[in-house]
């Protein structure tokens, strides 16, 4: 059994405790939360009595009351819960249900903070074959064994400059999976600079997903997205977004924005995509090596924090505002949308993402490597989609859970919503899988708690 | 309950379905694939 662990925060006027072991959200007052600060299973059905002297301030019968409130939830398994930390993953016989396939080692556009280096990942430009496409399916098919459900993303790069591979690899996928009962989820992550209505329309088909990159107020995204013909992008860009989901009914996309220390004030990135009739936003904290002038710095984390409560606040003003007289101009944010009622099983929050193990990415050559960020990188070479996995090495790196070895995230509340975070951000600041990226810990822990101030805020309202 | 109020019902021990049909994650918003 692993500890129990509690974590009270305040935003506004909320005071609230979650539960990290059970995964229970509670609203307290400020009597329970100095209650908990003096408590540690195993309760007593009675309070002891130098609690009455420490909180001499309150009513012996409020305290009384306010500990019979909390005995109950511990006697519930809702507070200072215990989590049984005896389940077991064989990481040696995880079959494969994903892949990120890099059609395109090659973009029409050159943004500042690319992680790609404008697409062709520090080595030369190239497109993916049919042919190599087609090896990844089968890859794929064959490696996932008894999985039904298998995701396929096209990525790049720019990938609808390799649209023909694109429909060619659909068209095949489809043919396949009825054959061996498989269910295969595409989706594509787009600049949306060479989305034209045609294009728009086989996407809205065939894509499970669609991301649309576009980085929220039009000064902020001219100033970071250049098209290498030149000129701006902005207008262009919304316009071929707009169609496609005016198009797309009720299939999910996103667009996906990144704010770097240039534009701490994201909020209002989040705010003109929604204004711009885009409500399905994510805009995301660059990652960058500390010295360079766009990598968000420990000095920021104030700065950032204020801006995640302040879209909260919006959000949360909106959606009062839209049932009182719809339709509000209500958005998503992408990292607020947290499921605290049925989310994933245990052993989905021990496993994470999957890099490495149940996620893998292709190359334009057909290498394989353990996720799309570490493409390029020799040391990360997992094998090739026709040979398969021929450097076990390299997995094993993988095969770890972080919430289980990492004392940072033993400890941390996040850590059954965070999975002890992303390999790659770990590795590309500080040259180590397992050593937590802090700055990602710090926001993905502020992003957590506006997520429950929000369904805090659901909840009274529902009242 | 006065002092307490519970936000959330989270899914009866949920904890350990593991068929594995769920969605790469690049896990806050998953919902599992079975419910």
């Amino acid at each position: 059994m692993s500890k129990p662990l509690v974590h009270q925060f305040v935003i506004d006027s909320f005071h609230l405790v979650l539960d990290v072991n059970s995964g229970t959200l509670h609203a307290i007052n400020e009597l329970c939360s100095k209650l908990i600060d003096r408590l540690a299973p195993p309760l007593d059905p009675e309070p002891d009595p130098a609690l009455y002297s420490e909180l001499s301030s309150y009513h012996p019968e409020l305290i009384k009351e306010a500990y019979g409130e909390l005995y109950e939830l511990w006697r519930k398994n809702l507070l200072w819960a215990d989590w049984d930390d005896s389940i077991a993953i064989d990481y040696e016989t995880l079959p494969v249900k994903s892949l990120c396939l890099h059609v395109a080692h090659d973009c029409n556009m050159h943004c500042e903070y690319c992680f790609a280096s404008s697409g062709n990942y520090h080595g030369k430009r190239e497109l993916m074959s049919e042919e190599t496409a087609i090896s990844a399916m089968e890859f794929l098919f064959r490696e996932s064994r008894g999985r039904h459900n298998l995701e396929v993303d096209f990525f790049g790069g720019e990938p609808l400059l390799n649209f023909d591979v694109v429909k060619k690899t659909v068209e095949y996928a489809r043919k396949r999976e009825k054959e061996l009962n498989k269910n295969v989820r595409f989706t594509l992550t787009t600049n949306a600079l060479g989305l034209t209505h045609e294009i728009s329309d086989y996407l809205n088909e065939q894509m499970y997903n669609l991301v649309f990159s576009l980085d929220g107020r039009r000064e902020v995204h001219e100033s970071m997205r250049h098209a290498n013909a030149g000129g701006e992008t902005y207008d262009r860009i919304l316009d071929n977004i707009r169609y496609c989901v005016e198009h797309r009914g009720d299939k999910s996309w996103y667009v996906r924005g990144t704010f770097t220390h240039k534009n701490l004030d994201f909020h209002n990135d989040v705010l003109a995509l929604a204004e711009a009739g885009l409500k399905h936003v994510s805009i995301e904290p660059v990652v960058l090596p500390d010295t360079d002038p766009l990598a968000i710095k420990e000095r920021d984390l104030h700065k950032l924090h204020l801006e995640y409560e302040r879209l909260a606040r919006e959000l949360i003003r909106r959606r009062k505002n839209a049932r009182k007289s719809p339709p509000g101009m209500d958005f998503e944010f992408f990292h607020f949308s947290i499921d605290l009622n049925g989310g994933p099983c245990a052993y989905k929050r021990l496993k994470g993402c999957g890099s490495g193990t149940e996620y893998l990415a292709v190359a334009p050559s057909g290498d394989l490597y353990p996720c799309h960020q570490f493409v390029g990188k020799e040391e990360f070479k997992l094998g090739t989609v026709t040979r398969g996995i021929v450097n076990p090495q390299v997995k094993a790196r993988f095969c770890r859970s972080p919430l289980r070895e990492n004392d940072d995230c033993k400890t941390c509340f996040a850590k059954f919503f965070c999975s002890g975070g992303c390999a790659a951000n770990n590795y590309n600041t500080n040259q180590d899988l397992s050593k937590p990226y802090k700055i990602g810990c710090d926001l993905m822990r502020k992003r957590l708690e506006c997520a429950m101030l929000i369904k805090a805020c659901e909840a009274f309202e529902q009242e | 309950m006065k002092n307490v109020k519970t936000i959330n019902s989270v899914k009866a021990e949920h904890k350990h379905v593991n068929c594995g049909e769920c969605q790469a994650s690049c896990v806050a918003n998953q919902t599992c694939e079975q419910k």
